[in-house]
């Protein structure tokens, strides 16, 4: 099965949602009019996608629509198409070992099984990777970490609960330089990014990262749930800030949330979106590509 | 900036409405528009904003104005009256079952904060006299029962687990131990599972079936968007929910979602979920969330939150002093530290009608210069601090001197503390004339 094909897959109860009803309507409506259109605006809307953005596209539709002349439906899906895409900035995630991962975000967004899942990934990309469980405050959250590494075959660092996370991430750098890793994943506990005495614990985290690893590629990967809704832009926002976030992990994209938010947080914050997870399987995480999600969900 | 607060939006859109003796169609029509928007930048379904609106703006049209309000502000009280009549006009409670055992049930999506939850509850429950059984009904996370284990470890409060068995056994396996432990309330917490997931739907529908559950309580992020409603709509239409808790509430959400699951349901908000500890479950108040997303503030919270965290004795202590009129720098000093254990200052002021996010901007310094206030007061001889009209010129250089200020920064904290001391005169005056009676809170206080 090709990517294509998986991912469409993966997004189908999405797509099925979204796409089923942004299609009934073309389908019915031959010409585009104000009401095809204010519609269509209402569809994006109900997909988390943000006024702001919304307004954005939807301006940008109707000047189209006056200057190419649009007349049918299916040239209008292409067109917004083509406008969605346009906002996706193009910055693909590549490693240059030996990296650090510092996984952030807030609470219950599924940190910890996407790193589970992305260990996978790059261990059998062939890179040698180990985990530090950062999150030493939410019970039990190193065991679930452990159990992961397990059913990947992953070795997991980790302190007791309660522990500084610091020295737990200090411990793991120094496992990972002397074992050799390419990668070392870096869970850390969820935490909204309103609590600053939390926020400031995570730039004391990419602190000890910097300043302990200074050889290694240092990146951020902000997870988030793709349910979240325009709250997504505060917390992306705010941890960019924090720890400079390089990339998006996009997690829950197989219920019927779809996922809009992405496309505002490309748009507003420039942040590419990485990986999307569609399912709890440890291969259920896949890279993402931003074209193929547009033409996926439209 | 593009994300101001729902609070800032309609407060910009009422003063621009407040003022005008008369309402036309269009004004409501122009208003109607901007609490659209904001309603939907809050996360609010659309489907839910759009009869809202429709609502509010029938009401607001036909309805004769008051004499005693403006225009504007009959309108702010008719949004009000309708989030609040949406949200569910009155707190509610917990059922229990008459006899013998009540089973509540948590479920939802992953991620939404069942498992912590579950502990919350069962904390509140057995600090209200109940012996409640925590029951780890989620087999397919990770670590999800040991993480249930050490919450109830914590608490001292029993964990029934029963390994990776199917949960339905599990759930009637609990109330035969509920019942051998003479435990009275049993809180069965499930995994989190995907709306559309039938096989994992179906398995709840089981466990209701074979428990007979007094309540099912759906746990919601308050962060969630649009999606909300259809999640909340497949877990009532499944499994008939009791109520609904809202977690995650302590962060900057609009929180939207209470609105539109509230709205889908019809089924109340129990409770809402307010931070990491264990404490932080706390009732669900409809009147103060439609206050707090109207920008009338959360006096209510902030009350109870005051009378939560000051001492009692030493607020006696105080209310003496003041009534002899002997409030000192002392006095000054132990009240900010009191002030300051209610919450960071900007958490505070959030809660105060009339202080918009906006104006908060900027305030983090301001909480750096209470550390320097006390700084400052340190610096003062006891003398002093007992007697601040004696603090001169030289004893002014003195004190900045030794607490690293400028003269400047002890001439207004001792302006300050002379206001205090004034304002403080004030309100003692005001009980001793009786007056207090019941002391109205600014309702639309922008």
């Amino acid at each position: 099965m090709g990517f294509f094909d998986k991912l469409k897959q993966g997004l189908s109860k999405t797509r099925n949602n979204f796409t089923d009803r942004i299609e009934n309507l073309l389908k019915f409506t031959k010409r585009v009019d104000e009401e095809t259109l204010e519609e269509l605006e209402e569809v994006l809307i109900s997909a988390d996608v943000g006024i702001n953005v919304t307004q954005k596209l939807m301006d940008s539709l109707r000047e189209r629509v006056k200057t190419s002349r649009i007349r049918s439906s299916e040239d209008l899906k292409t067109a917004l198409k083509d406008e969605i895409k346009g906002l996706f900035p193009q910055k693909k995630m590549s490693l240059q070992p030996p990296s650090v991962l510092l996984v952030v975000g807030v609470n219950g967004v599924g940190k910890t099984t996407s790193i589970g899942k992305l260990a996978h990934i790059f261990k059998n990309q062939g890179y040698k990777v180990i985990m530090a469980a950062g999150d030493t405050f939410r019970a039990a959250a190193a065991e679930q970490l452990e159990i992961w590494g397990q059913r990947s075959g992953v070795d997991v660092i980790r302190h007791q609960e309660g522990s500084d996370p610091a020295s737990v991430l200090f411990d793991a750098i120094q496992a990972g330089k002397s074992r050799r890793t390419d990668i070392i994943i870096c869970d850390t506990a969820g935490r909204l990014h309103t609590k600053k005495n939390l926020m400031e614990e995570l730039r004391k985290l990419y602190r000890v990262c910097q300043k302990e690893y200074p050889d290694a590629q240092l990146l951020s990967l902000m997870v988030l749930d793709a349910t979240t809704g325009q709250n997504a832009l505060a917390q992306a926002r705010i941890f960019k800030d924090a720890v400079d976030i390089s990339g998006i992990v996009l997690t829950k994209l197989d219920g019927t949330a779809k996922g809009g938010i992405a496309i505002a947080i490309a748009q507003e914050l420039n942040l590419p979106v990485w990986f999307i997870g569609v399912g709890e399987g440890i291969d259920d995480l896949q890279e993402f590509n931003s074209d193929e999600f547009v033409d996926a969900i439209l | 900036m593009a994300f101001e607060a729902l609070t800032q939006k309609l407060n910009d859109i009422f003063k621009m409405l407040k003022g005008k003796g008369k309402l036309t169609e269009a004004d409501v029509k122009q208003a109607m528009r901007e609490v659209k928007l904001a309603l939907l930048e809050a996360d609010v379904n659309f489907k839910v904003v759009k009869e809202l609106i429709q609502r509010i703006s029938e009401r607001a049209v036909g309805q004769e104005v008051m004499e005693s309000l403006t225009p504007g502000q009959q309108v702010i009280k008719i949004v009000n009256d309708e989030l609040v009549r949406l949200m569910g006009s009155k707190e509610a409670k917990l059922n229990f079952s008459p006899g013998g055992i009540t089973v509540i049930m948590l479920v939802g999506l992953q991620g939404s904060g069942k498992t912590t939850t579950a502990g919350k509850l069962g904390k509140l429950l057995s600090k209200s006299g109940k012996k409640p059984l925590l029951v780890a009904a989620d087999i397919y996370r990770p670590a999800a029962i040991k993480q249930l284990q050490v919450i109830g470890e914590k608490l001292d409060i029993p964990v029934f687990t029963m390994g990776q068995q199917d949960p339905v056994n599990i759930a009637m396996a609990s109330v035969e131990y509920a019942n051998r432990h003479n435990n009275d309330v049993i809180i069965i917490d499930t995994a989190g599972r995907l709306h559309i997931d039938e096989e994992l739907m179906d398995e709840l529908s089981r466990i209701k079936q074979a428990v007979n559950p007094s309540e099912i309580l759906l746990v919601v992020d308050s962060m969630t968007g649009q999606d909300a409603v259809n999640v909340a709509e497949e877990f009532n239409k499944r499994l008939a929910l009791t109520g609904l808790i809202l977690t995650k509430l302590d962060g900057d959400t609009r929180g939207g979602a209470a609105l539109s699951v509230k709205a889908v349901t019809g089924c109340p908000i129990k409770f809402v979920g307010m931070g990491e500890k264990l404490e932080n479950l706390e009732p669900f108040y409809p009147e103060r969330m439609a206050s707090r997303i109207l920008g009338m503030g959360d006096v209510l919270t902030l009350i109870e939150k005051a009378s939560q965290t000051f001492d009692l004795k030493k607020a006696q202590e105080l209310e003496q002093k003041l009534k002899t009129q002997s409030f000192d720098l002392n006095d000054f000093l132990e009240q900010l530290s009191q002030v300051k254990k209610i919450g960071s200052l900007d958490q505070i002021l959030s809660m105060i009608p009339g202080f918009s996010q906006q104006k908060l901007k900027g305030l983090e310094l301001n909480e750096k210069e209470l550390v320097h206030v006390e700084a400052i007061i340190n610096s003062m001889t006891p003398e002093e601090r007992k007697n601040p009209s004696i603090i001169n010129g030289s004893r002014r250089k003195r004190i900045a001197a030794g607490s690293g200020t400028s003269i400047q920064d002890v001439n207004r904290l001792l302006k300050q503390y002379e206001q205090t001391r004034k304002m403080i005169k004030q309100m003692t005056d005001m009980e001793k004339s009786r007056k207090r009676g019941k002391q109205r809170f600014p309702f639309f206080g922008f």
